[in-house]
């Protein structure tokens, strides 16, 4: 079935396997295999169907909830060995994949027609495309051009007994149940996905990228909130704060000032002269919003140096600290300069390290408390503090998760936002899926299920 | 600069995996434990539990190139190459390797770093490198890996034809008003398998208005053995060389070896602990440039000669990762009027040359070098650069194998060649 450079079992390597980019939880693997195909990955999942072993889909683990941790041991199924690119077709806009072939490839592979592939996760140097599908992966220029369920169109999925299944098709209009749509976000608790089509997008005719300075976290949240209010669709709109900005400082010299205490990275695209109106117009917003300066990179360079300082901006706080939560809760735009303010206070009152970098113009803000593992006084405080942000995000009419998915990590705070009867109904579709629950087991779902270790 | 502890530095891992797609180990092999997250998971093991190292854990830092493409591309700055040297040193000193495998490698780099015993000792080296290697010997191999394989003729003429041994003068005056004094290291495995090289960095440094001093006292740097965590060794070397060099006058030490440049940049650090050394070696460390830094930092006139080849730019680990030095050679060669400077796919994947590794590691360090070679043959070159030995060797081995006529030439050979030129023209 596989040779034996595709099975790993030794306990170290096991260990190297116990956790993603998430450490809080973590569970070791007793094998890990390395399929090269859809069949021979539907071959050892038919063979842990038959056997009852849990079995756990992993791309690169760049995930921050605890998805690829095997909660409960069993096989982790790595899809990493599957990174050809498959086919491309410019002109129908579409691109054929292995699911373990890395994000950033993809818009390599596509940029001498001129395309890209738009969900653009900061992560997307490293990441799978099954791991975005499986994640519904967004990105900064989500904000204008979807996340990643509006750029899947087919999918194909080795299901929990082994089968292998074609879902979606290449066609704009998908007819029947919308299957892709259901497995985009799932985790993979319903399969392992091997082979994804994905939607192309042309390169936008020209590109505004704007750098705004402000005094305070609270003028730069104000001027987000007019922005959008003013009907202006920027394609990327990202707030950092005074944190992010010294931590990129120290690693990277960007030039930015360090006493600023957040940053408004906006881009804008179209063209002509709508595109020189609505800068204006963000430039304008931003200033009366006592921004101390906006500039607009004046070379692709430049501007590649800002996304490269965006992207950087998380890595960047391993310098300030061992470790960090990125938390990902989703708010009404709206409301962002109190949520802003409510979450700094809780922070302050637990005493835990705390910075911001986010997609602003989508309310999807990543509060980041940085920690020392090592130290259980604080690790306590952070997980206090973690949650009482995630229930100020429901309380506002907001939710838990924007684009990290909920993993382990979330599980149990999923019903501050779901009624029983809301959890129910995603427990059928599970066991519809996966009768014998061995697809990744304990993620998402609480109770019963996710308590429960399979035989 | 405060000094982190080894835990502290692990600690910097914030597991994001954007090393991973930059590994050599972890593209050929998928394995987690085989990429720097996971090699930086298992030192963290051993670092915080304060467990014991197992057989299976150093086999994967054993099969580590140090080769610190994770480091470049890290955002959170986590100096992957002073952790596993670390753990090297460690493995070394807790005698934590089989005695026979020990004793070997300790032999390998004896040689490799002693000037005399290399030009003395090609047979008794392959008996080492059997010891060492888990797979057949490849036939020839190892002799033209140490010979620097030149065994085709130069369709581009090179530098210096010698091929054994010849120190350079202790003194080689700048052509014109000198600029500046520049000192060059007649290195180790430098001076006996890549004379030319030397003989065509002194010529350039001249040409381009440098007094060149190399004060024959000055022996090995002590790379491989740092490389190896063959510390104490390496702090030995380092400390000679740091002495051996106060008494030379120069405004600035000039390498034409990645390696070499990159371990004299971290002298400081090697030392930081010898209260005697530690400022002087920091020091040393500071004035310390890779001769196509040093070029482009001072300004030179291009050569006024013509080279019309293909050339591909190999980025040398330890130039581009640990040195972040990738834009000068390419500048450099880009001067030279007839040169096409064509791009190198995965230009900066190690070639799997890593020092003593190809001898230790022979199948990994096959399949990175026929990746290598493919890589090379698709760029359509005819030459290829790069800016180190141990790779410029490797790579001539890999293409001879492949029935290819590219050649491999140090980045300064191409240079000297067009100067060179330039000279005879103005002559004539
Ligand atoms: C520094 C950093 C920045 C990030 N920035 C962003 C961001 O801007 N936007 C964003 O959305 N996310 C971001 N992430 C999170 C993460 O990169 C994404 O969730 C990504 O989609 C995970 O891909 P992966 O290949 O690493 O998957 P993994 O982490 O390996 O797995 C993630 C989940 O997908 C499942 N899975 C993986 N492959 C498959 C498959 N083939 N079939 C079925 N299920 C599968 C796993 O079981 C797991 O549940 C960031 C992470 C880091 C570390
Ligand atoms: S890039 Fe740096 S922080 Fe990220 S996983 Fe690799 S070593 Fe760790
Ligand atoms: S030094 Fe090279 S081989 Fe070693 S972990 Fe880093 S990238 Fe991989």
């Amino acid at each position: 079935m596989l040779r034996a450079d595709q099975v790993l079992t030794d306990s170290v390597e096991m260990l190297a396997y116990e956790c993603d980019a998430y450490t809080i939880h973590k569970g070791r693997p007793d094998v890990v295999v390395h399929p090269e195909s859809t069949e021979q990955c539907a071959a050892v999942v038919r063979l842990c169907a038959r056997m009852g072993v849990p079995f756990t889909p992993r791309g690169t683990g760049t995930g921050l909830s605890g998805g690829a941790t095997p909660l409960y041991g069993g096989v982790v199924i790595s899809i990493m060995r599957m990174n050809r690119v498959l086919s491309i077709s410019p002109a129908d806009l579409r691109l054929r994949a292995q699911a373990g072939c890395i994000n950033s490839t993809i818009t390599r592979a596509v940029a001498p027609y001129g395309l890209h592939y738009a969900p653009d996760p900061s992560s997307q140097t490293a990441c799978t495309v099954g791991g975005n599908v499986a994640e519904n992966a967004s990105g900064p220029h989500t904000l204008k051009y979807g996340v990643t369920a509006n750029h899947v169109t087919a999918l194909t999925l080795v299901l929990p007994d082994g089968s292998v299944v074609e879902l979606g098709s290449d066609a704009d209009e998908p007819c029947g149940y919308d299957l892709v749509g259901l497995l985009v976000g799932s985790e993979g608790t319903l399969g392992i996905v091997t082979e994804v089509t994905v939607r192309l997008t042309p390169n936008p005719r020209e590109v505004r990228t704007l750098l705004a300075v402000f005094g305070s976290v609270d003028d730069a949240s104000r001027a987000v909130s007019r922005i959008i209010a003013a009907g202006i669709v920027p394609c990327a709109l990202e707030m950092m704060d005074s944190m992010i900005i010294n931590a990129l400082e120290d690693a990277f010299a960007m030039g930015f000032p360090r006493d600023a205490q957040a940053l408004l990275l906006v881009e804008l695209d179209g063209l002509g002269p709508g595109l020189d109106a609505e800068t204006a117009d963000v430039s304008d917003l931003c200033a009366e919003h006592n921004a101390r300066s906006v500039t607009a990179a004046a070379s692709e360079e430049e501007r590649a140096r800002l996304w490269f300082a965006r992207k950087q901006g998380v890595g960047v706080l391993g310098r300030v600290a061992p470790n960090k939560v990125t938390q990902d809760g989703v708010i009404p735009r709206s409301l962002l300069p109190e949520v802003l303010a409510r979450i700094r206070g809780i922070a302050e009152s637990h005493s835990v390290r705390l910075c911001n970098i986010f997609h602003a113009g989508d309310g999807n803000l990543h509060p980041c408390v940085i920690f020392d593992e090592r130290d259980a006084d604080e690790l306590r405080r952070v997980l206090v503090a973690n949650e009482e942000i995630l229930r100020l995000c429901v309380e506002v009419g907001g939710s838990i998760t924007g684009e990290h998915g909920v993993g382990v990590e979330k599980r149990d705070a999923m019903p501050l936002m779901f009624s029983e009867a809301d959890l129910a109904a995603m427990r059928r579709v599970k066991s519809a899926f996966d009768p014998a629950g061995l697809c990744n087991p304990g993620k998402i779902i609480p109770g019963p299920s996710a308590e429960a270790a399979p035989p | 600069m405060s000094r982190k502890s080894p835990a502290d530095i692990a600690a910097g891992c914030i597991r994001c995996g954007f090393c991973l797609d930059a590994c050599p180990t972890f593209k050929l092999t998928a394995n987690e434990a085989e990429s720097p997250r996971g090699r930086i998971y298992l030192m963290r093991h051993v670092l915080d539990a304060g467990r014991p190292m197992d057989a299976a854990a150093l086999t994967h830092l054993d099969n580590c190139l140090g080769c610190r493409a994770c480091e470049a591309v890290c955002p959170s700055g986590v100096q992957y190459g002073l952790l596993i040297e670390g753990f090297r040193a460690r493995i070394e000193e807790e005698g934590l390797r089989p005695s026979a495998e020990a004793g070997a490698r300790g032999m390998l780099l004896d040689t490799l770093t002693d000037r005399g015993r290399l030009g003395a000792s090609l047979a008794g080296l392959s008996m080492v490198a059997g010891i060492l290697r888990k797979a057949p010997a490849m036939p020839g191999l190892f002799a033209r890996l140490l010979t620097g394989g030149q065994s085709h003729e130069a369709a581009v003429p090179l530098s210096g034809t010698g091929r054994s041994g010849g120190h350079l003068p202790a003194f080689t005056a700048a052509v014109g008003r000198a600029r500046c004094t520049v000192c060059l290291l007649d290195g180790c495995v430098m001076s006996v398998l890549f004379a030319n090289v030397n003989r065509a960095t002194a010529e350039l440094l001249s040409h381009c208005g440098c007094n060149v001093v190399c004060p024959h006292s000055a022996g090995c740097c002590g790379a491989l053995d740092a490389h190896a965590g063959r510390r104490e060794r390496a702090r030995q070397r380092a400390r000679a060389l740091v002495d051996a060099l106060e008494c030379a006058d120069y405004d600035v030490l000039v390498t034409n070896s990645a390696g070499c440049g990159s371990t004299l940049r971290e002298y400081g650090e090697l030392l930081a602990d010898d209260d005697r050394y530690a400022a002087r070696a920091a020091a040393l460390g500071a004035r310390t440039r890779d001769i196509s830094e040093f070029l482009v930092e001072l300004g030179v006139e291009p050569p006024t000669g013509r080279l019309d080849v293909t050339v591909a730019y190999h980025d040398a680990c330890h130039l581009a990762h640990a040195q972040r030095i990738t834009s000068p050679p390419r500048a450099l060669l880009r001067s030279i009027a007839g040169l096409a400077l064509v791009p190198l796919a995965e230009s900066d994947l190690c070639c799997g040359s890593a020092g003593t590794y190809n001898v230790t590691h022979p199948e990994t360090a096959a399949a990175l070098l026929e990746r290598k070679v493919a890589n090379i043959i698709a760029s359509g070159a005819s030459v290829v650069a790069a800016g180190n030995p141990g790779c410029i060797a490797w790579m001539r081995e890999g293409l001879a194998r492949a029935g290819s006529t590219i050649r491999v030439t140090h980045t300064v050979e191409l240079l000297a060649e067009a100067y060179r030129r330039g000279a005879s023209q103005a002559e004539a």
